[in-house]
Formats: structure tokens, sequence, C-alpha cells
């Protein structure tokens, strides 16, 4: 049998490292000053699908990225580590998207690949929703497994994952379609490979190309596996009422910056009667107790 | 994200020399490998991408894995248990993410899983693995056993055993023994021929062998009875699954503890033999320990580099006095020297890879095809200036290695003497490099051959005739200068007549050579990108500081002061 894995990952900007220019005035990430990087939990959610690559004959693993055009980054960082091919969906109709404009528009380009399985990861680090992911399996009408750490086992019909939770670990078996979003504590991605670095350095979209004003139509004639698909709107036959601004009823009302002053800590000595106020203030708010 | 090959723009000038033009073509065989792998670059641009796109993963991986390692690395070390030699967690890390990015193997042809890169990427690899970690990187640059058995051994054993490398296998060179140390040619450890089995069997014991537990094995070994001399020794590959040797003990040392430094028992060992009987050191391991030399070069740099920085950074978090420290002029010229030091032991180790990379291919390439004289001639000239700077680049590279992690200790003032920093480790690490693989009284033995022969003399008079722009005229005229004085000094030595008398000053003259060498390979690269103005500058100030001093010391240099050192005898 041949199994397709879609891999549903998102280049982000490093939020991780954040230097003073991080946040504008108004309180938003200020994309420009960050690093764009692949989204962490994308990385786990990556290594996991390359994981059952290397467990089963006949895989593929595909990424789809939604972004815009420098976004064939990330998918040229997933073929290095051992992807097999990917996507890039953009259009400027899927600005301003909240999650759920967003998972409709992943939602088509998965159908139009109709995997067997699709691999997110948990969260995204610039909206941390982790709601993406459950709304396509929704959409998909398929199950899905979330906060999934491991991969115990996988046959042609079923796998037996190990799901990460508060209290806990839980071990579940789901057969094929299903859709599971994978946690940070999953194993972590593998390196880029030398030789498919090397081997797909040149990969590229046709819209970066003809930014670069490039004219590779022989090396792609040559080399097909250097051309990165890319999808819009239309190729993905999505609705354009359900896209962008129209498609999303989330709305910001407001978003308040807040500043933590010094007023908000308080100083402790090592006195008895200090250490006492402590305690009866840590019981009280029921920080522990 | 670290990223220790983006964060040292040093790297990528040395990538840009004139000469990789000549080096990548040839290792490319004119680009025409492109057309049967589809790793293999189009052209010159394409191939400097590649190798910049591959140091960057690697640059990656030293930075954000194998420098944290570090620290739990050198706590933990090697165990030895029920024969088997088991690295530190974080080696094992270290170790599995470059074979799963498929880093090994780097410069073997690509018919051997290979990715084909000169020596120069290899050595730029090697560089910065060992800035993140110097006892990983000589289990890194350990793979240079394959070189070896590429360059010598049958297509029967290449085709087996290279792919090996690629596949994370790894290798050791096994030279020395208890009574034969820097003098190799008293190697004991005995092979004999078995004839029934139609292998080579070794038996006897090797000690202080680094990585000794590898998966292939490189064995010096005694092939002809009665021989006592380097005529009588042969060199012999022994798999590690064949199970035939003791490590009776693995090494406590003061540094590089993430390194396994073992004692072996080869009982009746199977082994194959390289090339052929009685060229084992005399051909065979020299070239090896070359290639290793060139190595602990880098090691020395990227562990220099690796101190410079945090005395760097502490220098500037520091104050005392109501300023920073780094404020202060002994500090700053400290760290200024250091960084004077770094650059230029830096172009030295690239100039001499380069040497290295040419002379190799052109003796590939005449194994392929005979030679044009005009080739042969430049086989034999960057084979000449290999030979020499090989052991100056030891030599020079882990003295100022030592000297840079001492000093950047001496910033961190008594903090630094603490396990909390890292500092300490690396002066620890540091005390290896001008030890092992032929201590610097063996390189200075090995590279005054280059100055009796004029060799090196030759190569300065090149850098010479070089144009430069003309405001480096005055720290040029002190080159020029200093070039007048080391023959001068030269002449005396040669007049003494007498060979105890000029042995005892050879370490002198090979110093104030390097310090000209370095001195115009600064000022050259200061021509190309005057961000090395300052280092050129105070390099070349303390280097004629230094020569002045020597040349004093031979001047006046009688009998007499040699009778006063002998007495001690």
């Amino acid at each position: 049998m041949n199994l397709k894995i879609v891999v549903l990952a998102k280049q982000v900007p490093d939020t991780r490292n954040v230097g003073k220019d991080a946040m504008k005035e108004d309180g938003t990430v200020n994309r420009g000053a960050l690093p764009a990087i692949f989204n962490p939990d994308d990385l786990n959610a990556l290594e996991m699908a390359l994981e059952m690559k290397d467990r089963m004959r006949n895989v593929e693993v595909v990424v789809i990225t939604m972004g815009p055009t420098r976004a064939a980054d990330i998918i040229r960082e997933a073929i290095f580590r051992g992807a097999d091919k990917g996507y890039l969906l953009t259009d400027r109709k899927f600005a301003g998207s909240d999650t759920l404009a967003t998972s409709y528009a992943l939602f088509k380009a998965v159908q139009k690949i109709n995997p067997d399985l699709i691999v997110c990861g948990l969260q995204a680090i610039d909206g941390d929703t982790a709601q993406v992911g459950p709304q396509i399996a929704e959409k998909l009408h398929i199950p899905q497994i979330t906060y999934v750490e491991k991969l115990n086992d996988i046959t042609e019909n079923h796998m037996m994952l190990t799901r990460r939770l508060e209290r806990g670990v839980e071990t579940v078996k789901v057969n094929f379609p299903a859709l599971i979003t994978v946690h940070a504590s999953a194993n972590p991605c593998r390196p880029m490979h030398a030789k498919r670095l090397l081997k797909f350095k040149h990969a590229h979209t046709l819209s970066e190309l003809q930014d670069q004003n490039r004219d590779y139509t022989d090396l792609f004639k040559e080399h097909p596996y250097l051309r990165i698909e890319e999808w819009n709107a239309e190729s993905v036959e999505a609705d354009e009422s359900y896209l962008g601004l129209s498609g999303s009823p989330t709305k910001v009302k407001e978003i308040e910056s807040v500043v933590l002053t010094q007023k908000e800590s308080k100083r402790f000595t090592d006195k008895d009667q200090d250490v006492d106020q402590l305690m009866k203030e840590l019981l009280e708010t029921r920080v522990i107790g | 994200m670290e990223n220790f090959f983006l964060d040292n723009k040093h790297l990528a000038f040395h990538l840009s020399h004139p000469l990789m033009k000549s080096i990548v073509k040839m290792r490319e065989k004119n680009y025409t490998e492109s057309k049967s792998y589809d790793y293999a670059p189009l052209d010159y641009e394409d191939a400097i991408d590649s190798y910049e796109k591959v140091l960057e993963v690697i640059g990656e991986i030293a930075g954000e894995i194998i420098a944290p390692n570090a620290e739990s690395v050198d706590k933990e070390g090697v165990t030895l248990a029920n024969n088997v030699v088991t690295y530190a967690k974080g080696t094992q890390q270290n170790h599995e993410v470059l074979k799963r990015a498929g880093m090994y193997g780097l410069s073997l042809p690509r018919k051997y899983d290979g990715l084909n890169f000169p020596m120069v990427i290899s050595i730029m690899v090697a560089e910065i693995i060992a800035r993140a970690d110097a006892s990983f990187s000589n289990i890194w640059s350990l793979q240079d056993c394959a070189e070896t058995i590429h360059e010598f051994a049958n297509e029967e054993l290449k085709s087996k055993y290279l792919p090996m490398v690629h596949q994370g296998y790894t290798c050791s060179m096994v030279l020395t023994e208890p009574d034969a140390g820097s003098d190799l040619q008293a190697v004991m450890l005995k092979a004999h021929y078995d004839q029934e089995a139609k292998c080579w069997r070794l038996n006897g014991v090797k000690r202080f062998i680094t990585n000794g537990d590898a998966d292939i094995q490189l064995v010096l070994a005694r092939s002809e009875e009665d021989t006592t001399d380097a005529r009588g020794l042969s060199c012999f590959l022994y798999d590690r699954m064949d199970n035939a040797v003791t490590v009776r003990r693995v090494e406590n040392k003061l540094g590089i503890k993430g390194a396994p430094t073992c004692e072996l028992v080869y009982k009746n060992a199977p082994a194959q033999l390289i090339g052929d009987e009685r060229m084992g050191l005399i051909k065979y391991v020299m070239s090896l320990m070359n290639a290793a030399r060139l190595g602990i070069g880098a090691q020395s740099v990227g562990l220099a580099e690796a101190a410079y920085r945090v005395a760097f950074k502490y220098a500037n978090e520091r104050e005392q006095f109501g300023k920073k420290i780094i404020d202060f002029p002994p500090v700053y010229e400290m760290l200024a020297s250091m960084r004077a030091k770094i650059d230029g032991v830096r172009s030295l180790l690239y100039e001499t890879s380069r040497f290295v990379d040419m002379y190799k291919l052109y003796t590939y390439e005449s194994k392929e095809r005979s030679l044009s004289n005009e080739e042969r001639d430049q086989m034999k000239y960057y084979q000449r200036f290999a030979d020499v700077y090989t052991p100056l680049l030891k030599l020079f590279a882990s003295e100022y290695c030592n000297q840079i992690a001492s000093d950047a200790l001496q910033i961190h003032g008594g903090t630094g003497y603490m396990k909390d920093f890292p500092v300490e480790r690396l002066v620890r690490d540091a005390r290896i490099t001008n030890i092992y693989e032929g201590t610097s009284q063996l390189q200075v033995v090995a590279a005054i051959r280059g100055i009796n022969s004029g060799v090196f003399l030759k190569r300065v008079k090149e850098y010479e005739a070089i144009n430069l722009k003309p405001e480096w005229q005055v720290l040029k005229n002190t080159l020029i200068e200093m070039t007048n004085r080391f023959e001068r000094s030269l002449e005396i030595a040669k007049a003494w007549n007498n060979a105890e008398m000029f042995d005892f000053n050879s370490r002198r003259l090979v110093e104030m050579m390097g310090n000209i060498i370095i001195g115009y390979l600064l000022l050259i690269d200061t021509d190309h990108n005057d961000a090395y103005a300052h280092s050129a500058h105070i390099f070349i100030r303390m280097g004629d500081a230094q020569n002045h001093e020597k040349e004093n010391y031979i001047a006046v240099f009688t009998e007499s002061d040699l009778a006063a050192y002998q007495s001690i005898k």
C-alpha cells in the first residue's frame, strides 16, 4: 500500500529570541524585526511523519504551508530534512485569516491531495491557538488525536500513539484516515541532510524565480523535482467568502500592552515574621496548599 | 540561534581566497560530476554556495548542540565496561546528529558516498567543531583515517570501508606504544601472515590511543622479523567487528575528557595490509600524521576562538574600579593580542590547507593520467610548501592556543579558576595540543628543514613580490627588515659549523620565520579586507620585537653558552 502523509507547517516570527524591537507600540508583533523560522512544533510533527517513513515502505511525506512567497523557505527546509515534496498555498485573498479561515483554506488544499494522515504541530508560536489542526479534522470528518508525543506502532491500517496530557499519558489506537497534532515533547526533528541540501538547494517556486528574473525553464525540465508547486485560492477550489477577513469571525477588539511595574513585586527578608507573612499570602492566593 | 559559521566572518573570508578557484575546479574535475551526481555543483559559484550551506548547517549543530553539551561531556567523561568504551551522552548525541546530517566523509569522493569537499572545507568544519567541544573534534577529525585508506589501500578495502565512514563508523590511528611515543621507529607490535586464514595477525600492546575502541583502526605494526627500524613497519586495518582486541584501560586525563584514550591489547587480531609492506611508517603513517597535524592546527584555532570569545564577553561585562575591565590597558592589550594571534594563525591554517589540497589533487590526478611537466612542477611546488608549513602551523597554532586559553582565564581572574565558567575547561583541553601528534619540540625538527632548504624563504620572497596598497608599505618594510635580519641570523648559525649549537637554536630560527610568514599573511589579508589592519599591525610589531630578541641571542651565542646548559646533564 501507499501511505500518503501531509505535514502542515507554518513559517512564524521567532518569538523565542525577542529583542527590544519585537513588539510594535500598539502591542502587535513586529514581524520585520524577528527572523522567520519553521514553527517549532511543526518540526516535531515533521519528524514524526519521517519516522513513519523510516518504519514503513512506500510512505510519501508532503508538506503544505500557507503564507507569503518567502514561506517557500520552510518547504525547502522540510525537504532538506527528509520530506518528499511540498506545496506553497499563497494568495492575497488569504490575508487577514483567523483560525477558521486558515483551517478552511488548508482543508481545501489537503482535500486536493487526499492523504491518509495529516500531521500538524500542536500550535504555532505566534498565535498559540492550537485550533487549526482540530478544525481541519472537523471539516474532513475524520478522527483527531491531539497532544501526540510518541509513535508506538504503525501498520497499513492503524497507528498506536501516546498522548501527553496534563496528568499523565494516554495510549490510543486510531485507524486511517486521521489527523494528529504533535506535542513539543515529541522527538526533535532530524537535522538537514547534507546531500539533500545540495540536491534541493535550487528548488524554487515559480514566483521566486520570476522575482529573481531568472530563467529556470531548462532546469525545471531537466530536474522536475526542483519545482515547488504554488497553489492559490482558485487552484484549491476555495469559496472566497470563507477566506481572509470576510471568512474570519474573530475580530480583535482591543490590544492592551501590559507593562509590569516594580510596584507589583514585594520584598521579603529572611526574618521569621516575613517568612510567615509570605506563607500566609501564598496559602491565601492558593499558590500552594 | 547560535551558529558558529555565520557568527565568524573570518571563515567566509578564507573561503574566498583566489586559489580556491583552482582547488575546486580540480576537485570537481572541471564540474563534470554534476552529470552523474545530482548533488554535485554546476560551477565554481555553485560549489562555494554548497560549501557555505553545509558549513551553515554544521555551524548550527556546533552552536546549538555540541557546544551546549561540552560541559556535561567534560564532567561525564567516558566509561569502560565489558571491553566496550562508551562515550558521554552528549558525545553520543553530537555523533548521532552529525551522522544523521550526512556530514561524515565530507572530503571523500562521491563514489564512496562522500561529498567530495576540499581539504580547506573539512579543516574549516574541524575548526568550527573544536570551538564547540575540542574533545569531540578528536572523534570527528579521526575520520581523516579514511583519507589514508583512500590514498593507499586497495579497491576492495576502499569500497568496503570508505562508505562505512560516511555512515558514521568511527576511526582511530593506532601508533603509539609504551616504548614508542615520539620515536615511532621503535614500534614493537608484531604482525605475521597467517597462511591458513589468509590474513595478517596482530599481537601486542598499544597505548595512549585516542578513540582506541573505534570501528575502523589503522595499526602500525612490525611485519618484518628481525628488524628494528622504520623499514620493518607496515600499516594494517583492523575491523572492530572481529572482536580480537581488549581495551585494558581508558586514561584519566587533564582535559579532552570526552575523547577516550585507550590502552589496547591485540591478541592474534586479524588485519588487512594497507598498501605495501615496509611502507607503513615511511609513507602511509607520515601522510596520516601530516593530515592529523593539520587537524590539530584546526582544533587549536577553534579552541583559541572559543577562549577569546568568552574572555571578550567577560571583559565587557565585568566592572572593577567603576569601569569595565576591558577599558584597562593590560586587559585590552591581552585581548587585542589574542585577536591578532588568532587572525594570523588562522590565515596560516588555511594557507597550509590550500597547499595540501593542491598537491593532493595533483597526486590523485597523477594516478589517473600522466601529468604534464608543468603540472608535475606545480605538484612539487605545493608539496614542498605543504611539507614544511604543516609542522610550522602545528607549532604556532598549538602554542598560541595554550597562550590564548591561559590569557582568557587570566582575564576572568579568580572566577576563571572555578568550574563555574567554561574557561578552565578550555585551558585543560588546550594543554594537549602542543603535545600530541608530535610535540612542539618535534615540530621544530620538521620545520627547520624548510629553513635549511630555503623553502620558507622562497615563499616569503613570493609574498614580498605581491604588490600591496601603499598604505601598508610601512608594515611591509618591517617585514622586509625582519627577513633580512633572519637571513643574517641563519648565516651566523650556519657559520658555527656545530650541529648541536644549531639544533639548540633551531626553535628560535623557526619562530623568527613563523613571525615573518604570519605577518605577511595578515598583511595580504589586510590588503583584501582592511578589517585585518589592526591585527596585522599588532602582530608585525610584536613579531618584530620577538625577532630582535632572538637575533640578539643568536648573534652572541657561543660554545660556552651551550656548555652552561649542558652542565645540567
